[in-house]
């Protein structure tokens, strides 16, 4: 399999879905069937998807196959030296490896969705936007250039915005999506100025270029602050997308599309994109901006874990630890480890999208119904769908032979290290409470939907075990949440094959004056690829962190499981007596921080009343002034009018009007009678006379 | 004074004159307008006769005077004509009230 | 082709499509209607035409051999005027990079507004005939290279145009169009200040060696020509260079229209029917940004590259100012016409980069919402067609009720968000791109980019009162589109996806000229070459 082969391969996998997009979304409407189109096509992608990684792991385990050409030419611009713009595509470990996550899980999305969706209004066109998503999705993942990325990010946020408004009679529906959308923008509008920085310094969008002139120590406008601001502000696109605080409010509110989007979008697709941007850009990122990153994603994934806490909606709860888990990824890049980070951000695709299809299998079964506290004892009705949903809260507990375990103790042992190394002991404290606080709050979830007694019997009574294929990709992916897939060792990430060979942390190109002190970059002579970049004293430092991490994991997991056992299995704590007694605590947690009406009242508004004032403005001033002018026109040419009327047109009118009085006073001589006229004559006649008295 | 002179003719033809023209102002019957035009005519005869024979007008007085006594006989004759008509159309002949020239 | 009057003949065919239209009867309805309809598909093919004939690498801007399709001879001749010389006026058409794609969008637009006006249904007689001298006068604006054939055409368009308005538009069309007239007319009379004042100033030298005053554009970017005592001339002293720039600004901001000289837009945009308000947005708009490339940029370079700052001020407050009042709107079309305010202040932004990488992006940004704007004023059309009403508030769940409509609304929105595979995308990235590059404007360029969460803003929020949520009722008869309707709007989606995907096809258009016009604006009429002559 020749290198060409290979991109061919992958440029088929990427367009297959659009082709699929395409035909579903123009002949959909004649032809209902062609659905299972679409499911054929994510199948072969899926197909070609895992030959691809075969053989890009097999046969060119240590080199990135590149391909590219050349999309816009400006040429030889003035003063700007020439410009051009390539499209490409980069193939390397990690891009095979998500190529795979990405259509597998897209795939059981499609199959799971057969059954989910059937009956729906718009069924066909349901299948059309999962392929437009997963096109997009790939795209992202394939490309070797910031455009392109931002191209396929921005298809990213259409497709969802149509997948979360699927069901757009409903108000709450097309909110969501309009919201999703424009809160993912206002982290684009970061990233896109962030793309522009570096364009505008380095002439070109490929990430390779780009970082090999950081690492020859050419930087934006000379300046590591601009360095600094171009990695934070790329990031600012992952915070849109992957739901970092502050603009993590979107990802609950798209709970209102479909359950399996839910799972698409919040797995392995969407938001996994944000995570996957960051680990593009790791290599360019300045300590400074790895702070920020730790910061965002340690706060992020407290913030929503103690939100997970108390929510009652099945999917909301989802959400919530998705946020969380997230923010774990994203900290994780920003300690530096990268491998962990990328690690978890495939487990965590595969544990994920088993809990939201499990909890679309549950919401399949209770007709709709999304509250844990109608529900309670389905594990006898829904065995397999409770034992793939348990499978997975293990995992995403991080309790010991799961895949969650393994990829989360890596990212605590990678927080341990940092606090050690750089004294920002804040971030693993923060680290290790989320990993409790995961736990309580999973099997919260697990005991009041599967355990305990039916609390609505009715419809307890009518849910029944969904079909094969629905619990056939639970099956899958629960599967694929055990240890064995990724190491051979249970207790240790850094024995498998993934951590081992296939992903290596990338060497570092930012500057040696602003990175940490652990980062290194591979030196020019000896830039092998793939080679361990980290100093020793990280390496050492790691193995330090490595059993104190576990232990502590392990330790605060189990207290969460005790606890969330304690509270709604054995009933021995009140949990409703305790929500009393701290009622503002847990108000706050249950309106999520008071955010989104914090957002309301500050930003939407704000933005709704300024406009509203320049709008105001627009008409009363700026219109205003150009009426005045027109009214000042015609004053000034009433008045000018008038002038005309009185003064010039006056002197005509009195030159008519005066002779026509004389006339008027003439005319009474007129009377058309001979005999006024005689008189008139006699007299004359006698008044001459007496004039010139001629005698 | 015994003798009668031009003075006397004169007197004569002014009160004729006098007289034609007060009753062209003063009627307003057609006719009598034209009565008074006849008096102003031939006061304007006698003193063309007077003349011809006090004055040194010869015998072109009393030719002229001749000549005002026919063209007053042919005006008299055409306008008591038009007055003939103007009578039959308005059925009257009152020189007011035929204006309809004016509007 | 060289040779055949290909110019005056695209420029010229509506003329002769009004004139046989003059002598149909007015009962022959259908007959105008068509005749129309194929006047302007003839000069689709024309374009097409001249788009096959055209050479890529020839770069026009100022060196008239590099023009194509020229047509120049002498029009108006007045020998022997003593004070004065020879007065002269050339017929002289041509195209270059900076011209083929409005021609190439004058047409299309044009076509797309005929089938628009086939649901006209009064006087039609008198409108088809107005339309056709509208669609002479907009492509004569884009060809001519005489300034005084250039205000020639730019006047021509605005007849029609006032009456197109005035007859057949809205409740308050009288005002829409005299507002629209006057405003314009405001702007022209600046214009021809600055024509008479650069004819003053500048000489051409004919063949036989006699110098003669010049209205020729060409002729005018030749600092070599200005007499040392003209007084628009570089060598004056004075400074009423800089005012007759700022003078001809105003004549073209008024047409962009660039804040605070907007607010014709909205009420002519109200007013005008369908067809005219996709000209008015498609073609009308991109006129007064033309003009600033064609001839305040090259004639004044001097005062280009000062005031570059300042032009990036307005074109920030356009996007961001547009956006924000549009977000304000409840009238359907009074967006939209916002919302075009907002998109023309990108392509004032790319041209005050002066970079090649923005200038293009003005150029393309311009073709782009040509035919974005069209295609949403269209979509207006036609909820208002069967609605007559344009309330944003006062539908919903339209989705339901006609899916077509909402397929290809959802393309025109997301068209104009600038979602990328869509063709405004490249132009606004490209713009941001040359904006930034410049350190003077980056930090305008970053507040600019707000424009862009904005207009998702307003969009989104659109659609959304629009088509979803549950069916109002009240709409439950309304029709999906028809196939005149299918017509607009599938040529129109294909070139903006088209364009989306492959931007190269229009960007090769204008590229070389675009190129060589930055290079003259950065070293033309500075104060070595202007003391050197």
């Amino acid at each position: 399999m020749t290198e060409s082969v290979l991109s061919t391969l992958s440029l088929i996998i990427l367009f297959l879905p659009l082709l699929g997009f395409t035909v579903v979304i123009l002949l959909g409407k004649r032809f209902p069937k062609l659905y299972l189109f679409e499911v054929a096509i994510l199948t072969i992608a899926f197909i070609l998807s895992v030959v691809v990684m075969y053989s890009k792991l097999a046969y060119y385990l240590n080199s990135d196959i590149i391909s590219s050409f050349n999309w816009i030419t400006i040429g030889a611009a003035p003063l700007a030296g020439v410009i051009n713009i390539e499209l490409g595509i980069k193939i390397d470990n990690v891009t095979v490896i998500m190529l795979f996550v990405v259509n597998l899980i897209s795939m059981l999305v499609h199959i799971f969705s057969i059954e989910y969706m059937h009956g729906d209004q718009r069924y066909t066109r349901y299948f059309a936007n999962l392929g437009l998503f997963t096109f997009s999705m790939l795209g992202i993942v394939l490309t070797h250039n910031l455009l392109m990325m931002y191209i396929f990010w921005e298809l990213v946020g259409l497709s969802s915005y149509l997948l979360i408004g699927h069901w757009y009679e409903k108000k709450s529906a097309a909110d969501a999506a309009k919201k999703a959308f424009i809160v993912n923008r206002i982290g684009d509008i970061g990233m896109f100025i962030g793309i522009l920085i570096l364009f505008t310094h380095y002439k070109t969008f490929t990430f390779d270029t780009i970082f090999a002139q950081i690492s020859q120590g050419n930087i934006p406008f000379n300046s590591e602050a601009w360095l600094t601001a171009a990695g934070i502000l790329v990031f600012m696109g992952a915070v849109g997308k992957s739901a970092q605080f502050p603009l993590h409010v979107w990802l609950p509110d798209a709970m209102e599309g479909p359950t399996p989007v839910s799972a698409l979008i919040h797995a392995a697709t969407m938001v996994a994109a944000g995570v996957y941007l960051v680990t593009r850009i790791f290599v360019m990122l300045t300590a400074d901006a790895m702070l920020v990153i730790a910061v965002v994603g340690a706060f992020t994934s407290l913030v929503a874990a103690t939100i997970a806490l108390t929510q009652n909606d099945i999917k909301k709860v989802l959400a919530y630890s998705t946020v969380s888990q997230l923010g774990y990824m994203i900290m994780s890049l920003g300690v530096g480890a990268y491998v962990f980070a990328f690690f978890h951000l495939v487990t965590h695709a595969f544990f994920k999208a088993c809990l939201f299809l499990g909890a679309g299998s549950v919401i399949h079964a209770m007709h709709h119904e999304q509250d844990i506290r109608n529900m309670g004892g389905l594990r006898k009705k829904l065995p397999l769908t409770y034992a793939t949903f348990l499978i997975s809260t293990i995992a995403i507990s991080g309790i010991p032979l799961t895949s969650g375990f393994l990829s989360k103790d890596g990212i605590l042992a990678g927080t341990l290290a940092f606090g050690k190394l750089t004294g920002h002991w804040l971030i693993p404290i923060m680290g290790f409470t989320v990993a409790a606080m995961t736990a309580f709050y999973m099997f919260r979830l697990v005991i009041m939907t599967f355990h305990g007694e039916p609390r609505d019997h009715h419809k307890y009574d009518h849910a029944h075990e969904s079909p094969w294929v629905m619990v056939g990709p639970l099956v899958v992916l629960a599967a694929l949440s055990i240890f064995i897939w990724y190491t051979p060792n249970p207790l240790s990430p850094d024995a498998g094959w993934f951590m081992k060979e296939w992903v290596k942390t990338p060497s570092t190109v930012v500057p040696e004056s602003s990175r940490f002190e652990f980062m290194q970059s591979a030196s020019h002579e000896t830039e092998v690829h793939g080679e361990v970049v980290h100093s020793p004293l990280y390496t050492e430092t790691m193995h330090w962190a490595h059993y104190p991490a576990m232990g502590m994991s392990i330790l605060l997991a189990g207290l969460g499981i005790l606890f969330a056992f304690l509270f709604y299995q054995w009933k021995k704590i009140n949990a409703d007596n305790l929500a009393t007694k701290i009622k503002p605590l847990y108000n706050f947690s249950l309106n999520k921080w008071y955010l989104d009406e914090a957002y309301d009242a500050t930003a939407i508004s704000g933005t709704l009343n300024f406009s509203k004032i320049l709008s105001w403005f627009d008409n009363k001033i700026v219109d205003g002034a150009v009426n005045g002018a027109a009214w000042l026109g015609r004053f000034i040419s009433s008045l000018s009018g008038l002038f005309d009327t009185f003064v010039v047109d006056g002197l005509v009118n009195f030159t008519a009007f005066f002779s026509g009085f004389i006339g008027l006073a003439f005319r009474k001589l007129q009377t058309g009678k001979v005999q006024t006229y005689i008189v008139f004559v006699v007299f004359a006649v006698i008044i001459l006379l007496l004039f010139f008295k001629p005698f | 004074m015994a003798q009668v002179g031009l003075t006397h003719f004169l007197v004569v033809s002014s009160i004729l004159f006098s007289l034609g023209i007060y009753g062209i102002i003063t009627r307003k019957n057609a006719v009598m307008v034209l009565m008074g035009i006849e008096l102003i005519l031939n006061s304007a005869n006698i003193n063309f006769v007077a003349f011809s024979k006090y004055g040194n007008l010869g015998i072109n007085g009393q030719i002229v005077a001749l000549f005002v006594i026919v063209l007053a006989a042919a005006e008299a004759a055409i306008a008591l004509a038009i007055v003939l008509n103007i009578y039959k159309t308005y059925a009257n002949v009152n020189v007011d009230e035929i204006d309809h020239l004016k509007d | 082709m060289m040779g055949f009057p290909i110019l005056t003949l695209i420029t010229f065919l509506p003329v002769l499509g009004m004139i046989i239209i003059l002598f149909l009867k007015k009962e022959q309805g259908n007959t105008i209607k068509y005749t129309t309809l194929a006047i302007t598909a003839i000069q689709v093919v024309l374009a097409i035409i001249l788009l096959t004939n055209y050479n890529y690498s020839a770069a026009g801007v100022y060196e008239e051999r590099s023009f194509q399709f020229i047509e120049k001879f002498r029009w108006i001749e007045i020998g022997g005027i003593s004070w004065l010389g020879t007065v002269k006026i050339d017929y002289f058409l041509g195209v270059d990079g900076l011209s083929m794609p409005m021609v190439l969008l004058t047409a299309l637009i044009s076509f797309i507004a005929a089938i628009s006006s086939l649901n006209i249904n009064h006087s039609l007689k008198g409108y088809f005939a107005l339309f056709l001298l509208l669609d002479t006068g907009m492509m004569g604006v884009f060809v001519a290279l005489d300034f005084f054939l250039f205000y020639i055409f730019w006047e021509l368009m605005l007849l029609p145009m006032y009456f197109l308005i005035g007859i057949w538009g809205g409740p308050r069309k009288e005002y829409a169009a005299i507002k629209f007239f006057i405003y314009t007319l405001f702007g022209s009379i600046f214009i021809l200040l600055v024509m008479i004042g650069l004819y003053f100033s500048a000489t051409e030298t004919l063949a036989d060696g006699t110098k003669v005053f010049t209205f020729d554009l060409l002729q005018l970017m030749n600092s070599g020509n200005y007499t040392a005592d003209g007084i628009l001339s570089p060598l004056n002293p004075n400074n009423l260079r800089f005012v007759a720039y700022l003078a001809l600004f105003v004549g073209f901001a008024i047409k962009i229209p660039m804040f605070p000289f907007h607010t014709w837009l909205p009420d002519a945009h109200v007013e005008a029917p369908t067809p005219i308000s996709v000209i008015l947005a498609g073609v009308l708009l991109k006129m007064g940004t033309y003009g600033i490339l064609r001839i305040s940029y090259p004639i004044f370079p001097d005062i280009t590259r000062d005031l570059m700052w300042w032009i990036a001020i307005f074109g920030m407050v356009n996007i961001i100012y547009g956006a924000f009042v549009a977000l304000a709107q409840k009238d359907f079309k009074k967006l939209i016409a916002y919302s075009s305010v907002s998109h023309m202040g990108y392509v004032l932004l790319g041209m005050a980069s002066l970079t090649s990488t923005g200038v293009n992006g003005a150029i393309f940004q311009m073709f782009n919402h040509g035919t974005i704007t069209a295609m949403l004023f269209l979509i207006v059309g036609v909820v208002y067609d069967r609605a007559h009403t344009r309330g944003l508030d006062d539908f919903g769940g339209l989705a339901l009720q006609m899916p077509a409509y909402t397929g290809f609304v959802t393309v025109a929105f997301f068209a104009t968000i600038g979602l990328p595979s869509m063709s405004g995308f490249i132009s606004e990235a490209l713009v941001f791109v040359g904006a930034f590059g410049v350190d003077s404007i980056r930090v305008i360029t970053m507040i600019s980019a707000l424009g862009i969460l904005l207009g998702a803003g307003y969009m989104l929020w659109t659609l959304q009162r629009i088509f979803f949520g549950p069916l109002n009722q009240k709409w439950a008869t309304l029709k999906d589109i028809d196939s005149r309707e299918y017509a607009m709007f599938i040529p129109l989606t294909i070139i903006i996806i088209f364009l989306g995907v492959y931007p190269s096809a229009m960007l090769d258009i204008m590229n070389t000229s675009v190129n060589t016009l930055v290079n003259f604006l950065h070293n033309n009429f500075t104060v070595s070459s202007i003391s050197g002559l």
